[in-house]
C-alpha cells in the first residue's frame, strides 16, 4: 500500500518533447513508472520515447485511460495545461514547473477543484511511492521501500530526510514534495489523513519552512486525527525578516508564519519536532522503536 | 520585485485611483523648480527608498516655502536613512518626491494582498491609517476589515459594502467614493500581478475627497515576464549587487551576520543548513542556493561572490544531488580554486546523483584547504570548528 500513486498508475506527461519532460520522463520509465503518452500540441500521431504523443490531453485520456499527468510546461502556459487536464478527467497533476505566476495558479487550482483534480506542486520535485512509481524529478535511487511517509515542501529537504530515514534502517512509502509557492496543490491538510488511513504507513515525517500558516493548520489537525507519530523540521530559524528564500512562499512579513511559531504549534500537538534536519533519521528511528 | 511611491502613484493614476499631484526630482534644483510647477504655498518633500517608516527616520518633510523646500531637498537627497525596515545599515535616498500639501482629516489604510488560506486577494482597510499596521493586527485586530475577493467574480458591490459598513462610513457620497476607490485598487493589483499594494495613509479631505498619500507596491517576479513596464521600473541601485551578480548567473544569494559561508542546492536545504550552523553554535554568513543547473561556472562564482564577505572564515558546500550532478559541483570546487584566492577553509558535503565519483575528483586533486564531510551533521559540525580556527 501507499498513497496517491502505485504500479498500476498510469501516467501521462504534458510538455513531453520538451527538454525537462524528455529527460525526467525518461527517468521515470527507468523507474518503473507508467508513463503511457504524453501531450505536446502539434506534435500528436508521432512517437516519443517509444509512447505516444497527443495534441490534447482529452485525447490522451481516451486513448491510454490515464489517470495521472506529470506537468513539465513552460510557466507561462503552465495554468492552461492544468486546466486542461483538469477538463479532460484527470485525477492527479503533478506540477513540476518552477516560476509560474502566482495569479496563474490561483485560477489554475480554483478549477481543478471544480473538476475534482487534485494537484501537487508547482515548483516541486513531485511525488514517488518507492519502488513502484516515481512521478518527478527526485533521484528514485535514494528512496528505500518502507514503512514511513513524508511530506515537505523543499525538493533537497525531502532528499535529505529520505536518506537519514534509509540510513536508520527504515525505508519510504509514499514521499510527496508539495512545493513552497504560495498557491500550491495537496498539502499537509490533506496528505497526513492519507498517510492516517494508509496501512503501510507507521511514521510520518513533515518538512515545512517560514511563510505561510499550511504547518499551523497541520498541527491542529494532527491534534485532533493523526494517531501515527510525526516528525518534523520547518526550515528558515535563522532567516532574516522580509527577505524571500528562494521559495516564493518562504518570504516572513509580520510575525505570522516564522519557523518558531510553527515549530511551537507543531510541538503541542504532540509531533517531535527536530531543530536541525540533520536529526530527521534520528528522530523518527525514535518515534518507531517506542 | 518592489518600486518606488512615485511610480506606484503614477501607476494609480493610470487607473484613475486619486494621488496628489507631484513631480519626481534628482536634484535639489529639480525639486525646487517641481515646487514651482506644483505651484501652491504647502509641499511635502519625501525621501524616495523602497523601505516604509520614511516620516519617522527624516525623510518626509513638510515645506512651507520654496526656501524650506530647498533645505529639506538639500537635506534629504544624499542622506543615509535608517527606518525600522532598512535595517541598521540604512539606505542612501538618491531622489526626492515633491508633491503638493493635501489638506487631512482623516488617515485610513487600504491594502491589497494574496490570502494564502483562502487562496485569494484580499482587501485590507482600517480606520487606524498612518500607523504601522502590524501594531494594528497585533493591538487591535477587530480595527482592520478584510474583505477576499474570488477572482473568478472580481470585485463586486457587496464586497465594496462590506469594506465601507466595516469602516464604519456613513455617508452615502463617501460610501461610492470609498467603495469605487477599492474596486480601482483592485484592478491595479490584478491587472499588474503585484504581490502587495498598500497604501498608508489613504487621506480623506475635508472635503469629503479620498486620495492615496502613500503607495507601495511589491510584484510577483514569476510574472514580470508580461509586464515590461513594470520591469521598465527596476531600480538597480534599490538592489543588493552581490544578490543581483548571483541571479546572473541563476544563484540565489543573500548576505546574512555570521561567519560561514554556505553553498547549498535548493531553497529548503539552504535554509536548513543555516539552521544547522545555527543550532551546532555557529553563525551562517549567507544563503546561496546554487539551483538545479549548478555547473563549474556557476560553482565558481558562488565563492567568488561567498568571499568577497570578509567577515568569511570557512565555507560549507552542502550538496544534496538529484538533478545537480555531484561530479560537477566538485569540479566546480576545482575551477574556482584556480580563479579565486580560496583562502579559508572549505568543507564540502556531496551526497546523492554520481558521489562517489565527485569524491575522487576531489580527493585526486588534493587541494589544501577542502575538507571533505559525512553527512549534513558532520559538515555543519566541521564548519563552526573551523570558522572559531579550531579544525
Amino acid at each position: 500500500m501507499s498513497i496517491l500513486v502505485n504500479k498500476d498508475t498510469k501516467v501521462i506527461v504534458q510538455g513531453f518533447t520538451g527538454g525537462e519532460g524528455t529527460f525526467h520522463a525518461q527517468q521515470c520509465l527507468d523507474y518503473g513508472t507508467r508513463i503511457v503518452g504524453g501531450v505536446t500540441p502539434n506534435k500528436g500521431g508521432q512517437e516519443h520515447l517509444g509512447k505516444p504523443v497527443f495534441n490534447t490531453v482529452a485525447e490522451a485520456v481516451d486513448a491510454t485511460g490515464a489517470t495521472v499527468s506529470m506537468v513539465f510546461v513552460p510557466p507561462a502556459f503552465v495554468a492552461d495545461a492544468v486546466m486542461e487536464a483538469a477538463e479532460a478527467g484527470i485525477e492527479l497533476a503533478v506540477i513540476i514547473t518552477e516560476g509560474a505566476p502566482v495569479k496563474d495558479m490561483q485560477k489554475a487550482k480554483a478549477h481543478a477543484v471544480k473538476h475534482g483534480m487534485k494537484t501537487i506542486g508547482p515548483n516541486c520535485p513531485g511525488v514517488i511511492t518507492a519502488d513502484e512509481c516515481k512521478i518527478g524529478i527526485m533521484p528514485g535511487m535514494i528512496f528505500k521501500k518502507g514503512n514511513v511517509g513524508l511530506i515537505s515542501k523543499s525538493g533537497t529537504l525531502t532528499y535529505e530526510g529520505a536518506n537519514q530515514v534509509v540510513k536508520e534502517g527504515y525505508g519510504i512509502t509514499t514521499a510527496v514534495g508539495i512545493g513552497g509557492d504560495p498557491i500550491i496543490g495537496l498539502s499537509y491538510k490533506q496528505l497526513l489523513p492519507m498517510f492516517e488511513a494508509d496501512p503501510e504507513t507507521e511514521a510520518i515525517v513533515m518538512i515545512g519552512e517560514i511563510g505561510g500558516d499550511l504547518e499551523i493548520q497541520a498541527a491542529k489537525l494532527i491534534k485532533e486525527q493523526i494517531t501515527k507519530p510525526v516528525v518534523a523540521f520547518i526550515a528558515g530559524q535563522t532567516a532574516p525578516k522580509g527577505k524571500r528564500m528562494g521559495h516564493a512562499g518562504a518570504i516572513i512579513s509580520g510575525s505570522a508564519g516564522t519557523a518558531k511559531e510553527k515549530m511551537d504549534a507543531l510541538e503541542a500537538a504532540g509531533v517531535r519536532v527536530v531543530v536541525s534536519p540533520a536529526d530527521i533519521g534520528k528522530a523518527v528511528a525514535e518515534v518507531l522503536k517506542k | 520585485m518592489n518600486i518606488h511611491e512615485y511610480q506606484a502613484k503614477q501607476i494609480f493614476a493610470q487607473y484613475g485611483v486619486p494621488t496628489p499631484r507631484g513631480i519626481i526630482a534628482n536634484s535639489v534644483d529639480e525639486a525646487v523648480n517641481a515646487a514651482k510647477e506644483l505651484g501652491g504655498d504647502i509641499w511635502v518633500v519625501k525621501a524616495q527608498i523602497h523601505a516604509g517608516g520614511r516620516g519617522l527616520g527624516g525623510g518626509v518633510k513638510l515645506a512651507k516655502s520654496l526656501d524650506e523646500v530647498k533645505r529639506y531637498a538639500d537635506e534629504i537627497l544624499g542622506m543615509t536613512l535608517v527606518t525600522h525596515q532598512t535595517g541598521p545599515e540604512g539606505k542612501l535616498v538618491q531622489k526626492v518626491y515633491i508633491e503638493e500639501g493635501a489638506d487631512i482629516k482623516d488617515e485610513l489604510y487600504l491594502g491589497v494582498v494574496l490570502d494564502r488560506a483562502k487562496e485569494m486577494p484580499v482587501i485590507m482597510a482600517s480606520t487606524e491609517g498612518g500607523m504601522d499596521i502590524e501594531t494594528v493586527a497585533e493591538e487591535s485586530p477587530e480595527k482592520i476589515v478584510k474583505v477576499a475577493v474570488d477572482p473568478a467574480i472580481g470585485f463586486q458591490g457587496f464586497h465594496g459594502r462590506a469594506l465601507v459598513f466595516g469602516l464604519g462610513i456613513t455617508d452615502k457620497l463617501e460610501q461610492r467614493k470609498m467603495i469605487d476607490f477599492a474596486s480601482k485598487l483592485y484592478n491595479v493589483y490584478m491587472d499588474k500581478d503585484a504581490e502587495m499594494i498598500e497604501i498608508n495613509p489613504l487621506i480623506k479631505t475635508g472635503s469629503g475627497e479620498f486620495i492615496a498619500l502613500d503607495g507601495k507596491m511589491g510584484f510577483d517576479d514569476s510574472a514580470l515576464f508580461r509586464h515590461p513596464d513594470i520591469e521598465e521600473m527596476r531600480d538597480l541601485s534599490e538592489e543588493d549587487p552581490d544578490e543581483r551578480e548571483a541571479s546572473q548567473y541563476g544563484l540565489s544569494y543573500i548576505a546574512l551576520d555570521g561567519e560561514i559561508g554556505c553553498m547549498v542546492n535548493g531553497a529548503g536545504l539552504a535554509m536548513g543548513t543555516m539552521d544547522t550552523i545555527n543550532y551546532m553554535g555557529g553563525t551562517p554568513a549567507n544563503f546561496l542556493d546554487v539551483g538545479g543547473s549548478a555547473n563549474a561556472e556557476t560553482v565558481a562564482k558562488g565563492f567568488e561572490i561567498i568571499l568577497k564577505n570578509p567577515k568569511v572564515k570557512a565555507i560549507f558546500v552542502n550538496i544534496f544531488g538529484g538533478i545537480v550532478r555531484c561530479d560537477r559541483i566538485a569540479n566546480g570546487i576545482l575551477e574556482a580554486t584556480k580563479q579565486v584566492d580560496v583562502h579559508v577553509p572549505v568543507i564540502v558535503r556531496l551526497d546523492g546523483t554520481n558521489a562517489p565519483e565527485a569524491a575522487e575528483i576531489l580527493k585526486n586533486a588534493n587541494i589544501k584547504n577542502v575538507i571533505p564531510a559525512t553527512d549534513l551533521a558532520d559538515g555543519a559540525q566541521k564548519a563552526v570548528a573551523a570558522a572559531k580556527g579550531e579544525l
